[in-house]
């Protein structure tokens, strides 16, 4: 971690999305309107401060400053929630399967490829309509669906670490394969697995959106970023800040994510060093 | 009334499965190291040694088959369950890896693998498991032990890393510890100390140890016997002093005039073997070292040579030199 505080740039990313966050949590009361209220008299309004619609108002006369805030912290929450879901079940999946080898890797990357062969909208449907739909279960079915590529990259770390003398130097110390795969594998595969973390948060913001345009993810009135950006996207000619808002929140936040996670990645890399 | 050995190896062989067929790397290899005796293990590369001492430890994989029998403390260990293979390894029966730089976990610091193995085996609590291991690193004479047991394996140099995985193994205090070429990575002034270390620390701890080198001059100064392997089995087993003296089989002749000595005119070329070890599937019905050897007749090549001998000097050689 000592170097990840050297590391001034991931740190900055770090504080700009704290700073999002919590500005998305405390934003909407700073501003006297509610994200589903009509303002007939400031339909399409460009951002300004002549009217209370600080960033804008959409083509309902909806305040965008409260709507991206709220998009930005409905998008957060599904993002890291789904991720970790994702991150948790692929690593003990793929950690298990590459660490044993043989005969049970063969089973559990076949299980794999027949989930990841079938249609993800269809499994999807299937899911929502197992669970119900609302953001607090969308999180859960895009979990269950993105740890399968985790899972794959988890393996494949694992089946080269498996091969390291210090892997052989444990077994001789008398450890058991729980104890290794826990101790001396899931460490030692962190590196990719942040990095990868942090490229399936933006990939599943993504996926909320287009699920959300589908209508399987969030509903009016609740907001996303996905679903602003699809709305933006028809009002690009007349009113392009319906989209650039919520759009460059977008950006924003998919940026320190990335800086972030490299920075991440370079401290907790060990030998690299 | 005779006492148990802390290491009974009886007829083991090791052959891994080929699509050209069985290669074998260890034939019918017996041995028996006594309490606190050092034995060692000299042979080229490819002898066998290496898989001979990870058929020891039960540590070979899938590929390897292996027969025969290894009685530890008169505990049959092959086949015996993982679970009771995991309480010796580490605590009574355990191995120092050729390479000190890889055999350390990277992300790990150096206290939190050593207090592992007590908490483990002993179920030692932190403070506790801490102390003991800070007063073992002491022990392996590695400067500055606070310091380096907060830091990881990168930051500590090669030979540090040896002392720490020597550290490592003797922490439960093992009745045998098997050393795989420990120096090898290392440098010679390097190589010299930890040598110095293990000779001390068994007479210290008065455990067996089993050395394993592919250079005579490194075990000749630390070992009690010393076994010499060739294509996988042995071929001469006998006390340092007499095999330094009076070598009988021809290969072991031709390996100790490999070795420089220190006396002799600088411009004198190094004595060398002629020919290559041969390969596991090549060794025919006779002596594995006939092709090579000086002295080998028709005999050699048809019947194989037996380890006889009178008393603890053994040789497997129809012709055996000064017997």
């Amino acid at each position: 971690m000592r170097g990840l505080r050297r590391n001034r740039v991931a740190l900055a990313a770090l504080a700009i999305m704290i700073v999002v966050a919590l500005f998305s949590g405390v934003g909407p009361w700073l501003n006297p309107n509610a994200a589903d209220t009509l303002d007939w008299a400031h339909v399409a309004a460009s951002p300004g401060f002549e009217h209370a619609h600080w960033w804008g108002t959409d083509r309902l006369g909806r305040d965008l400053f409260v709507r991206t805030l709220e998009g930005t912290r409905v998008s957060l929450a599904i993002g890291l929630l789904a991720t970790l879901i994702s991150v948790g079940v692929g690593i003990s999946y793929g950690a298990i399967a590459g660490y044993v080898g043989g005969r049970t890797d063969h089973v559990m990357m076949r299980v794999i490829e027949i989930l990841s062969g079938l249609p993800l909208i269809f499994f999807v449907i299937f899911l929502t309509v197992i669970f119900g739909r609302g953001p607090a279960l969308l999180f859960l079915t895009i979990g269950a669906v993105g740890w399968l590529s985790m899972a794959r990259i988890v393996r494949g770390q694992a089946l080269s670490i498996r091969q390291r003398e210090y892997i052989e130097a444990a077994i001789a110390l008398g450890a058991g394969s729980g104890r290794i795969i826990v101790k001396h594998v899931v460490p030692n595969l962190i590196g990719p697995v942040i990095v990868y973390a942090t490229l399936t948060v933006p990939q599943i913001i993504l996926f909320e959106s287009f699920l959300s345009f589908l209508g399987l993810g969030i509903q009016e009135p609740r907001v996303s970023l996905g679903t602003l950006i699809a709305a933006g996207a028809g009002e690009m000619e007349a009113a392009p800040w319906i989209l650039l808002i919520p759009g460059g929140m977008l950006a924003l936040l998919l940026l320190c994510l990335n800086i972030f996670g490299d920075g991440l990645r370079d401290a907790l890399d060990v030998k690299e060093r | 009334m005779h006492p148990i050995p802390t290491l009974q190896v009886e007829g083991l062989s090791v052959h891994f499965d080929a699509p050209a067929g069985p290669l074998p790397a260890v034939r019918e290899v017996s041995m028996s190291v006594a309490a606190a005796e050092c034995v060692a293990v000299v042979g080229e590369s490819g002898s066998g040694k290496t898989q001979l001492c990870l058929a020891v430890m039960g540590l070979l994989g899938r590929g390897a088959v292996v027969d025969g029998s290894v009685k530890f403390q008169g505990q049959e260990l092959r086949g015996a369950p993982l679970k009771v293979l995991n309480q010796f390894r580490g605590a009574t029966l355990s191995m120092v890896f050729q390479d000190p730089l890889s055999s350390l976990t990277p992300h790990l610091r150096i206290g939190a693998q050593l207090t592992e193995v007590l908490r483990h085996h002993r179920g030692a609590g932190s403070r506790q498991a801490w102390t003991l291991a800070a007063r073992m690193l002491e022990r392996v004479r590695l400067p500055d032990v606070q310091r380096r047991m907060r830091q990881y394996p990168h930051e500590l140099s090669g030979g540090m890393r040896q002392r720490v995985m020597i550290a490592m193994s003797l922490l439960c205090g093992p009745a045998l510890m098997i050393a795989d070429e420990p120096t090898t990575a290392l440098d010679v002034t390097v190589q010299a100390q930890i040598l110095e270390l293990l000779r001390d620390l068994r007479a210290e701890l008065g455990m067996a140890l089993i050395l394993i080198s592919h250079d005579l001059g490194v075990v000749g100064g630390i070992a009690d016997r010393i076994l010499v392997m060739y294509a996988g089995r042995i071929v001469e087993a006998a006390p340092v002093a007499d095999l330094w003296r009076a070598p009988r089989h021809p290969y072991t002749a031709a390996l100790l005039a490999c070795v420089p000595a220190l006396s002799g005119p600088l411009s004198s070329r190094l004595a060398t073997l002629p020919g290559q070890a041969p390969q596991p599937a090549e060794v025919g019905p006779g002596c594995a070292f006939a092709p090579r050897c000086l002295r080998s007749e028709d005999r050699c090549r048809r019947e194989r040579p037996t380890l006889s001998g009178s008393g603890a000097h053994q040789a497997a050689c129809h012709f055996p030199l000064s017997a």
